[in-house]
């Protein structure tokens, strides 16, 4: 097959049953939303970022760095669980691991999209980037490792959708090995900070890849469950056990994420840092509280694990929705994650400084966001359609 | 002159000695037994590597200066009397824009009550050009680094992609994001404005009326900032010290 001309490829490769006026509806709807929402992105390189976001000296990041944070983590939580079932087989979610490796290289491109419009100058950092490394910064290292895996893990797919199994498997592994070790250089960016108690500290990386874990496995039953819901189609009954698989990873990453979560916050309140106890004190009882207590707690862990144990395992679609949910607390808990380390003033009793500085993000950061998800939204639709019969495994080789 | 020889020598008292002679010997003795600070002395972090700082200690240690020259600020912060003629000076002098939090140096201020009488406290804060700056560890095209000749923090502009990690990192907000430059902006003790022309003072020092602000070369034993640093008298402290960045600015009360 890889001798194949493209236009061979895609025609063995795509879905012809997803060729319908409302698949191509919702697509255009999609391309609509990127349009509008990174076309309000690119436009702050004309109006200003000052002018645009409303970032201040004081809070010098906020949605857009958060919404970035999740689409990364979320596309290192995919790209693991792909390479764990490709590299070790005999994993049930296998079955439905190719589409964990698009929707991995989707939620990247949905974090570059996001990230590429929040830095002021990126045509700089492509060129100083490689010109000028700064082998102590993590975030050189993030970028870095995350362009390396993404570029790996589009040949990986190439080699999926060829045929080409050892090339697939290798540049997996190796993407996965980039993204977890981006991953964790994206939370170091944070826990290496001193001057920010609320982040520093070396739990973080960690709550990072606990969060990877939570988003992927959360993310992996939505989509697939949606995957399905499209096409009006019945998972088999092995496509069924794989998502099953990945709700079971899910409800005990969840499980873990909450306990880690729990502590994280308790160690404020034991001694340390004013500032980290203030900035936690936001998300208890201060500006974030409503953030925390409904979307992070309510929404993001508990409503989820309710309808697990309603769903016992077995019902995808409750399962699915409980993915949504998480996702959405996910989303929330990197923004109050941000926030929450940007909001306490560093000099706290001098100029009669408020105990939170005030940030509420722009209309053009919510447009952004919303050109990220039409990203996302977009290439999952793209993927369905081009790509349908490449994710609809019948069995792991 | 051999051991010998001295033991035939007179004991010639310390009567003559002059004062001078003096106070450098019980100078070597303090340093030597480790208390040459004298007065309050804050603890950083304890990093046996650390240049310009030690474990008992927010004052550069001699002998540990990796700059050619090493320049530091001392602020007497009670002199201070909010004339803003320091923020005024800086402003002109480095074309520093007006709104969007742009600002240099600044002054800030907090009433505090002193035996039942309230009291306005001023503090003035600039950039630390810390010995182990947060900024410069971050940034990840090198646009901002310490210069070896000075050991200033200073910015190359046309590297800055704007990703504004250093403001994040920063423990004083030195940092803001200049939208004449389209890149981050920082206080760099009027390196390229008047150091660069032989001036020897920044023109934040250089406006005060009130003698608050010492800048100068702490590595030269002839500089004010020198002396104030190593009088064993007076109480010298850093900002947020705990953030292990090794500050080069210093706070003592005149």
């Amino acid at each position: 097959m890889a001798n194949n001309s493209i236009t061979d490829i895609f025609a063995q490769t795509q879905d012809t049953r997803l060729a319908t006026p409302g698949m191509n509806r919702a697509t255009i709807f999609f391309l609509v939303i990127i349009i509008l929402g990174l076309g309000t992105g690119v436009s702050t390189f004309i109006l200003g970022h000052e002018n645009t976001y409303n970032y201040t000296r004081d809070v010098p990041w906020g949605l857009l760095i958060s919404t970035y944070a999740f689409w990364a983590i979320t596309s290192t939580g995919l790209c693991i669980y792909a390479a764990i079932s490709h590299l070790f087989g005999g994993t049930r979610m296998a079955i439905v691991s190719n589409r964990m490796v698009w929707m991995s290289i989707i939620c990247i491109l949905g974090a570059f999209a996001t990230i590429g419009v929040e830095i002021a100058s990126p045509h700089r950092m492509l060129i100083y980037n490689i010109l000028s490394p700064n082998p102590t910064s993590n975030i050189w290292w993030m970028g870095t490792l995350y362009g390396m895996a993404v570029g790996c893990m589009i040949i990986e797919f190439f080699g999926i959708v060829t045929g080409l199994a050892r090339i697939a498997v290798i540049l997996g592994t190796i993407g996965a090995v980039a993204e977890v070790l981006a991953n964790s250089c994206l939370g170091g960016v944070f826990a290496t900070l001193p001057a920010r108690p609320y982040w520093y500290g070396g739990q973080l990386p960690i709550y990072f890849l606990t969060a990877a874990f939570l988003s992927g496995a959360a993310a992996t039953v939505l989509f697939n469950y949606l995957a399905y819901a499209i096409r009006g189609d019945k998972m088999s009954d092995s496509v069924k056990n794989g998502v099953k698989s990945a709700g079971k990873a899910m409800t005990l990453v969840l499980v873990l994420y909450s306990v880690a979560t729990f502590w994280r916050l308790i160690m404020y309140f034991v001694g340390g840092s004013e500032l980290g106890r203030i900035a936690a004190d936001a998300l208890i009882s201060g500006p974030l509280s409503i953030n925390f207590w409904v979307l992070e707690v309510c929404i993001g862990i508990a409503l989820p694990l309710l309808l697990i144990i309603l769903s016992r395992l077995q019902n995808v679609g409750l399962m699915a929705f409980a993915g949504f949910l998480i996702l959405v607390g996910q989303f929330v808990a990197r923004y109050d994650l941000v926030a929450g380390g940007l909001l306490v003033p560093g000099t706290l009793g001098w100029d009669n400084a408020p105990t939170y500085f005030d940030y509420v993000p722009s209309a053009f950061e919510f447009a952004v966001v919303f050109g990220s998800i039409g990203v996302v939204s977009f290439g999952f639709l793209m993927g369905e359609r081009v790509f349908g019969k490449v994710f609809d495994q019948k069995e792991h080789h | 002159m051999n051991v010998k020889d001295l033991e035939k020598e007179q004991n010639e008292g310390i009567d003559t000695l002059p004062s001078d002679e003096r106070r450098n010997f019980m100078k070597m003795g303090l340093a030597v037994t480790g208390v040459f600070l004298g007065g309050t002395v804050l603890s950083l972090t304890s990093v046996k590597t650390a240049k310009g700082g030690n474990t008992d200690s927010v004052i550069p240690v001699e002998g540990q200066y990796p700059y050619t020259k090493h320049y530091g600020m001392v602020m007497k912060q009670n002199n201070c009397i909010d004339c803003e003629k320091c923020l005024v000076a800086c402003r002109e002098t480095n074309h520093v824009p007006i709104g969007h939090g742009a600002w240099r140096t600044d002054i800030q201020e907090r009433l505090t009550t002193v035996d039942g009488v309230e009291k306005r406290e001023f503090r003035p804060i600039l950039c630390n050009h810390c010995n182990r700056p947060p900024c410069v560890r971050v940034c990840p095209t090198k646009a901002t680094y310490k210069d070896p000749e000075t050991g200033i923090v200073v910015m190359d502009y046309k590297k800055c992609i704007g990703c504004k990690t250093c403001m994040a990192a920063c423990p004083y907000n030195a940092r803001y994001f200049s939208h004449d430059k389209y890149a981050i902006d920082k206080c760099n003790f009027c390196l390229d404005t008047r150091l660069a022309a032989g001036e020897k003072e920044t023109a934040c020092a250089a406006a005060c009326p009130a003698d608050v602000r010492i800048f100068g070369d702490i590595k030269d034993t002839s500089t004010e900032i020198y002396k104030l640093l190593h009088e064993p008298d007076n109480k010298i402290w850093v900002l947020r010290p705990e953030c292990g960045a090794l500050p080069n600015v210093f706070y003592m009360n005149a």
